[in-house]
């Protein structure tokens, strides 16, 4: 009786020990296929750490970027590793809000990171975030119906051509839109797409002393050219339309061509889930001969409060997320068409990956063609690509992206719609102190 | 005089609550229904009629636990509902039976705090609830919940009251009752239909609210609402599991709900019809 209670004993002190010890760390994330995948991992890196233990909160997006902003600003220290995009990654660097990534350890190998990518997670050549997953945007078509218009796709097309492929291959009657594009409202959708699309005609959101350009005629391009592709090719109530209603449409045949992400690449040639997922070919963004792509650069990536407590914890953590072991690993589990693309440049050199993903050559040149640092034409005083990398542009973004929307809609005239948006960035800046 | 009602008006009123009860609940129903396809069968345009696959609330379940959850959502609701009622039935019980020159208008401001948009107090609360160790507890939440529902639960328990005549109050104090027997002994009693369904009002606002349950909690104190939140998804179609997690979620206080509808419909019709 007595060797059992001082058993008893012992076990549960060694077990408290062990619970004090264990450190716990909170890791908020986004319900994508990419992060859920490495949740179900997530016992790798446990039983290589054994004293730390994972805690996660998954959120929508939007909810997401609400909780962690209000974390992080008040410090509540209620995460330890967040994941967050490259939007956000050089202004919370620059307001101190993030710990530099410095200990990733020897055989972490940075350099291999896509320099596209880590120049936007980098302020000051350091590291800030590291990428968990990378994405560009591209043209995704269905090649029977580009063969049945008599067309072929060229590698990079130009905007004229995305137009002619988009009349030629419209047969409502028998429910396929030439061309889907995103058109629901906010700075993460429509504008999005839009910004980049006018990165490629020549516009940009300021001049170098922040004056919006909205009543450019490069502008007024972009959004006319936009406007009346989608009325004559789009689908119906293409206002509403984001990436998902989208993805929706084109894997159930209704769209010839789409120009998204190219992580929806993995979803349209999913035979589970696509209808058309033998028929689907790959292309550049448009462009229109200025030098720029219409194609965007978006990494959600991994980042350390630097309210945190638990810093190096944390960092063991995002140095196991990010590694290429952790490409292995997804790809011994679940082979090499899942394994989170678009972050380092090795995944793009192994013959096994690029025979698993017919789409990894695409996707790479995508994201070489996007620089965040130098986006657009004509010379401007921010960086992002699809976003303008200042804490006003969420709401800014917003705002527009709900003019272009009703003009989509024909709610108001594209003029119009210009109109608006230049008082509204004016106002904005102005209020920001951004014009003097 | 009763009036006479014809069998035809009769069945065209049935036909018409019927009617009225299916649209209002369709959303539910397409939601429930969505939850036993296939994630290719979700996005392929209405069908009432799934495969019954279960596939979807066997992967929920082995994404995140629903427990949890769950245990955490009964804990939040019925406690804010008990905390709400026990501040709620004395404030009431004065303002319908001793009101005073302002009880009017302390109702109306109590009122006027429902009006504000809760993200206009976001900050200063998140920073209230950082500084006293609250974030992420259900106490904390607790007391959250109870404070946005009091408005609600203190002037559906003063209508109530003030349906109850003062004279049988005045009587129970002649026989000598004090202010608590008088309370519990007198009062309550008679406005069980009442506080029953003040209760369940509340539970059910407490069970569904979104807004604080998601922004003051992490992993220790967060209900269904962050359940269901961990299921929409940005990039990817997953409008099945996003049913599931959604049906799990509703489906207790739904069931609540239809066991006590007698209770809840006498409550929020006691005193309507004169």
């Amino acid at each position: 009786m007595k060797l059992r209670t001082l058993t008893l004993g012992l076990l549960s002190a060694s077990a408290f020990a062990f619970a004090a010890h264990a450190e716990s760390i909170t890791i908020a994330t986004v319900n994508n296929g990419d992060m859920v995948r490495m949740q179900k991992l997530t016992d790798d890196f446990t039983a290589k750490n054994p004293d730390i233990q994972l805690q996660w909160v998954t959120l929508e997006e939007n909810v997401l970027r609400e909780r962690v902003t209000t974390d992080i600003a008040t410090k509540g220290g209620q995460y330890d590793v967040m994941t967050i995009g490259t939007y956000e990654v050089p202004i919370w660097a620059k307001q101190s809000w993030l710990l530099p990534l410095d200990k990733l350890g020897d055989d972490y190998d940075v350099k291999d990171i896509i320099p596209a990518i880590a120049g936007g997670l980098s302020v000051d050549g350091t590291l800030y975030a590291a990428p968990f997953y990378g994405e560009s945007s591209f043209v995704m078509y269905r090649k029977d119906l580009m063969e049945k218009a008599g067309l072929t796709m060229p590698d990079a097309p130009t905007w004229d051509f995305i137009k002619q492929a988009a009349d030629k291959m419209t047969d409502r009657a028998s429910g396929v839109n030439g061309v889907c594009l995103r058109g629901k409202a906010g700075w993460g959708e429509n504008m999005a797409f839009l910004t980049a699309m006018s990165n490629s005609f020549g516009a940009r959101w300021f001049d170098e002393n922040w004056k919006p350009q909205f009543d450019q005629p490069e502008w007024k391009n972009t959004l006319q050219f936009y406007v009346d592709l989608m009325k004559a090719n789009g689908p119906e109530g293409a206002s509403s339309n984001g990436f998902n209603e989208n993805l929706a449409l084109f894997q159930q045949g209704k769209c010839g061509m789409w120009i998204d992400a190219t992580v929806a690449a993995s979803f349209v040639s999913d035979p589970k889930n696509s209808t058309v997922a033998d028929k689907v070919g790959y292309a550049l963004a448009p462009d229109n001969g200025l030098g720029k792509r219409g194609n965007w650069l978006w990494a959600w990536s991994l980042a350390i409060p630097a309210g945190t407590q638990k810093a190096d914890a944390a960092q063991k953590f995002v140095s196991w997320a990010t590694s290429k072991a952790y490409a292995e690993l997804v790809a011994s589990k679940e082979g090499w068409a899942n394994v989170p693309p678009g972050t380092r440049t090795s995944l793009y050199n192994n013959p096994e990956y690029q025979k698993a993903a017919p789409f990894a050559k695409m996707t790479l040149d995508s994201i070489n063609a996007a620089d965040p640092t130098h986006p657009t034409v004509k010379p401007v005083p921010y960086v992002g690509v699809q976003f303008v990398a200042i804490p006003e542009f969420q709401g800014l973004g917003t705002t527009v992206g709900q003019l272009f929307s009703a003009a989509l809609a024909g709610q108001t005239s594209v003029d119009d719609a210009l109109k608006q948006a230049q008082d509204a960035a004016t106002a904005t800046m102005t209020e920001g102190g951004y014009i003097q | 005089m009763a009036r006479a009602v014809s069998t035809q008006h009769k069945t065209i009123a049935t036909a018409a609550a019927w009617i009225v009860a299916l649209l209002v609940f369709f959303p539910i129903l397409y939601t429930i229904i969505t939850s036993f396809k296939s994630e290719q069968e979700a996005i392929q345009g209405f069908n009432l009629f799934p495969s019954g696959t279960t596939e979807s609330y066997t992967a929920v379940e082995a994404q995140s636990g629903y427990f949890k959850f769950f245990l955490n959502s009964v804990f939040l609701s019925v406690g804010s509902t008990i905390l709400a009622l026990l501040v709620a039935i004395p404030a009431a019980w004065s303002m319908a039976f001793s009101p005073g020159k302002w009880t009017k208008d302390i109702l109306m401001w109590m009122l006027s705090t429902k009006m504000m948009p809760a993200v206009a107090v976001l900050f200063p609360i998140y920073l209230i609830f950082r500084d006293t160790g609250l974030l992420d507890s259900r106490i904390g939440l607790m007391i959250m919940l109870m404070l946005i529902n009091l408005p609600i639960v203190v002037w559906m328990l003063y209508t109530y009251f003030r349906e109850i005549p003062g004279e049988i109050l005045e009587a129970a104090r002649m026989d000598g009752a004090s202010l608590w027997n008088e309370i519990v002994y007198v009062l309550t009693p008679m406005a069980v239909p009442g506080i029953a369904s003040t209760m369940l009002l509340n539970i059910i606002l407490a069970w569904n609210e979104a807004f604080w349950t998601i922004r003051l909690t992490t992993t220790e104190a967060a209900p269904l609402t962050a359940f269901i939140s961990s299921f929409s998804s940005p990039q990817g179609l997953f409008w099945a599991k996003l049913s599931a997690a959604s049906t799990l979620a509703i489906a207790p206080i739904l069931i609540m709900g239809w066991f006590s509808q007698k209770q809840l419909v006498r409550g929020l019709t006691f005193g309507a019809v004169k």
